[in-house]
């Protein structure tokens, strides 16, 4: 017998069960097609404006920085004023999303390639007010070691795609991808990378970025 | 390091003046970190239940989760392992790194590849295992195990740490500042990018595995177990049959108790959701992706009284409220699995025989039950541990007589009250005034005082308030 087959006939032998029940199998296939939601917290429960303001204030507490513009013309301005007054190059590693691509870069230069010791640029696939989280998704568009990497990392969301639960991304990744299946990587993003093993103190940058810009487009 | 000489290290621990100073920072941080975050969340305790019923739910019917979760992890394109004992577990992975000619694995933080032992399996095969959680790096160095379960070197100075780099990193300037914080981890985040950029293999536990979508979950605040996970060519996920859950809907119920449970964050600064391995354009991402699904021990639990502790998700909560592990740490348990949840997984894995004073370090307080977000009855569970090694002779003699001894008296209560009546009478005569007993012929006193009766046994006591309720 295989250890996958002694395993699962350990645990329906532990269970005092066949595997073939009908009810059992309709309890699992309703719970999967279904997926009930369980306690969701009031708290991101808001119009669009309150939203964006409960998203921005929980990423603050997180040490993330937030800046809020008006529309996409406005993005390349600031993500410049903020590398100036970081004192970064005015490169800035990304990967191959359209969105980016088409924004006015006036002076500022967006390459493909390692990330390692430069600021880096991604879009959000969204992100959720209840806890300052962003969300991004892998692929070409917006590698996913730009996430890790870079000491900054610059990431643009649209007012538009901040929700206010975990719950509304599933939603809305079920809509881009189908049911059940999942983008390779999803990363939940919540501030910059930290630790407290040495010293016991809080300190930024662990192996993921020192810093982490968002930039919110849009919205009231 | 086993768990059968716990009296011995506990003494230890305890004169462990460092040990202790960094037990009540860590004691007092988090506590206080995980009532504030409880406090600023209404829903806190509707979705402790909520997590309970989830975890009970998909044990109850772990075996069609095991199937579905399978499924979906095969249709994007990843492998399924399963291995019965801590031994096939690692036969898999060192099978995996061997098939690859891997040199170097840079490994996230994973409880069941401690339990099972898979460094030194890999070392043995020779495959370097570097640990890449900061925590985790260190006490590596050092060649200790974790002393807690979020935050493994709580117990190590920034002076010990600098030392351990100085000799670890050789290639670096011997005369080069260690004295702040952010040096030590300015270095250790340099030589870590290193092996993250050079590692043939990745390995990453899993906080959670969703059988709707075939997704590992994994939560850092560092970024290492995600780096992990994206740069080496292959991605090696260890996992406990019991980390399942069914949807996404239930991972983020559970997310939700978990890391404020854990560290009083709303969430974890890093929450990775990976599936499969890169497809198609991907820019990055492992080309392979295996999860090794560990039984060891989990479906004889499943059947047993012990199951509940299977709804385990590994916060810690238990350990830092609990007063036993707060005065002791976790070295003192002499496994992986320390404090409260120690105390009952760690007789499951290693045998009672082998752990008969982890279930007696216990006052019994119920801390650890009325914090734990999947309302595991740890006090419950640590007595049925109790009973076992009392029905199979694991108790000493002495202890043996005495239980033996109140027995017989339980068993008679005109024979009880009057016994008591009697020692409350004796205790309260040789009390020296203040209401405490300073010298007493068992070893108690030695180093505490033992409060004395002062007036009638309790069930007087509680018979006379009764009839003075039933006036009033």
């Amino acid at each position: 017998m295989s250890a996958r087959a002694e395993i699962l006939a350990d645990v329906r032998r532990a269970l005092g069960v066949t595997g073939s029940e009908a009810s059992r199998r309709r309890a699992v296939a309703d719970r999967l097609e279904h997926a009930p939601q369980g306690t969701i917290p009031a708290r991101g429960q808001l119009d669009p404006a309150e939203r964006k303001a409960l998203f921005r204030a929980e990423a603050e507490r997180v040490l993330a920085s937030v800046a809020e513009v008006a529309s996409n013309a406005d993005v390349a301005a600031e993500v410049a004023t903020y590398l100036r007054r970081r004192n970064l190059p005015a490169t800035l590693r990304a990967g191959a999303d359209p969105y980016l691509a088409a924004l006015p870069w006036q002076g500022l230069e967006l390459a493909e390639g390692s990330p390692d010791g430069t600021a880096a640029l991604s879009r959000a696939f969204g992100a959720v007010a209840e806890s300052g989280t962003l969300v991004l998704v892998s692929g070409k568009e917006n590698p996913t070691r730009l996430n890790f990497l870079p000491p900054t990392h610059i990431v643009v969301v649209a007012a538009g795609d901040i929700v206010g639960d975990y719950e509304t991304i599933w939603q809305r990744l079920r809509g881009a991808y189908g049911k059940g299946a999942m983008p390779r990587t999803v990363n939940f993003i919540s501030g910059p990378s930290r630790s407290a093993d040495i010293g016991r103190t809080m300190q930024l940058g662990a192996h993921g970025p020192r810093e982490l810009r968002i930039i919110i487009v849009g919205g009231k | 390091m086993n768990a059968a000489q716990f009296t011995r290290r506990a003494h230890l621990a305890l004169e462990d003046k460092q040990l202790q100073t960094a037990l009540s920072i860590s004691r007092d941080g988090f506590t206080a970190q995980r009532a504030a975050a409880v406090a600023r969340l209404p829903e806190f305790d509707s979705l402790r239940d909520s997590a309970r019923d989830i975890k009970a739910h998909t044990l109850a019917h772990l075996d069609l989760y095991l199937e579905a979760y399978e499924k979906r992890v095969t249709a994007s394109g990843g492998i399924v392992h399963y291995a019965r004992s801590a031994k096939d577990a690692n036969d898999i992975v060192v099978s995996i790194c061997r098939r690859h000619g891997a040199k170097l694995a840079v490994k996230g933080k994973t409880m069941i590849g401690e339990e099972i032992g898979v460094n030194a399996a890999l070392e043995a095969n020779g495959v370097d295992p570097v640990e890449t959680d900061l925590g985790e790096y260190i006490l590596q160095l050092r060649g200790e195990l974790p002393s807690h379960i979020t935050a493994p070197a709580v117990h190590l100075t920034k002076e010990q740490i600098a030392a351990d780099f100085r000799r670890a990193h050789r290639d670096l300037p011997e005369g080069r500042d260690l004295t702040e914080a952010s040096a030590l981890l300015a270095e250790a985040r340099a030589v870590l990018r290193k092996m993250f950029l050079s590692a043939d293999i990745g390995i990453t536990g899993a906080n959670f595995l969703v059988a709707e979508t075939g997704t590992s979950i994994i939560v850092t605040n560092e970024g290492n177990g995600d780096l992990a996970a994206t740069l080496p060519k292959v991605h090696i996920v260890l996992a406990s049959i019991e980390k399942l859950v069914p949807t996404l809907e239930d991972a983020a119920q559970l997310l939700r108790v978990l890391t404020r449970s854990a560290t009083g964050q709303e969430i974890s600064t890093y929450t990775t959701f990976a599936t499969g391995p890169r497809r198609p354009g991907d820019p990055d991402g492992p080309e392979e992706y295996h999860v090794v699904l560990v039984d060891n021990g989990r479906s004889a639990l499943l059947g047993s009284e012990f199951a509940e502790v299977l709804r385990c998700i590994r916060c810690g909560a238990c350990m830092n409220h609990c007063p036993v592990y707060q005065s002791v740490g976790g070295h003192a348990y002499g496994s992986v699995y320390a404090g409260p949840i120690g105390a009952v997984l760690t007789p499951a894995l290693v045998g009672i025989e082998n752990a008969v004073d982890l279930p007696n370090a216990s006052s019994f307080c119920g801390a650890c039950e009325s914090v734990c977000p999947v309302r595991i009855p740890l006090p419950k569970l640590m007595r049925f541990w109790r009973e076992h090694a009392f029905e199979r002779g694991l108790v000493s003699v002495r202890q043996r007589l005495a239980l033996n001894l109140w027995g017989f008296f339980a068993k008679r209560p005109a024979l009880y009250r009057f016994a008591t009546r009697a020692a409350v009478r004796v205790l309260a005569k040789i009390d020296g005034e203040d209401g405490r007993l300073r010298k007493m012929p068992a070893s108690w006193t030695a180093s505490r005082d033992f409060p004395a009766p002062q007036g009638e046994t309790f069930q007087a006591e509680f018979a006379r308030r009764k009839s003075m309720g039933r006036r009033s």
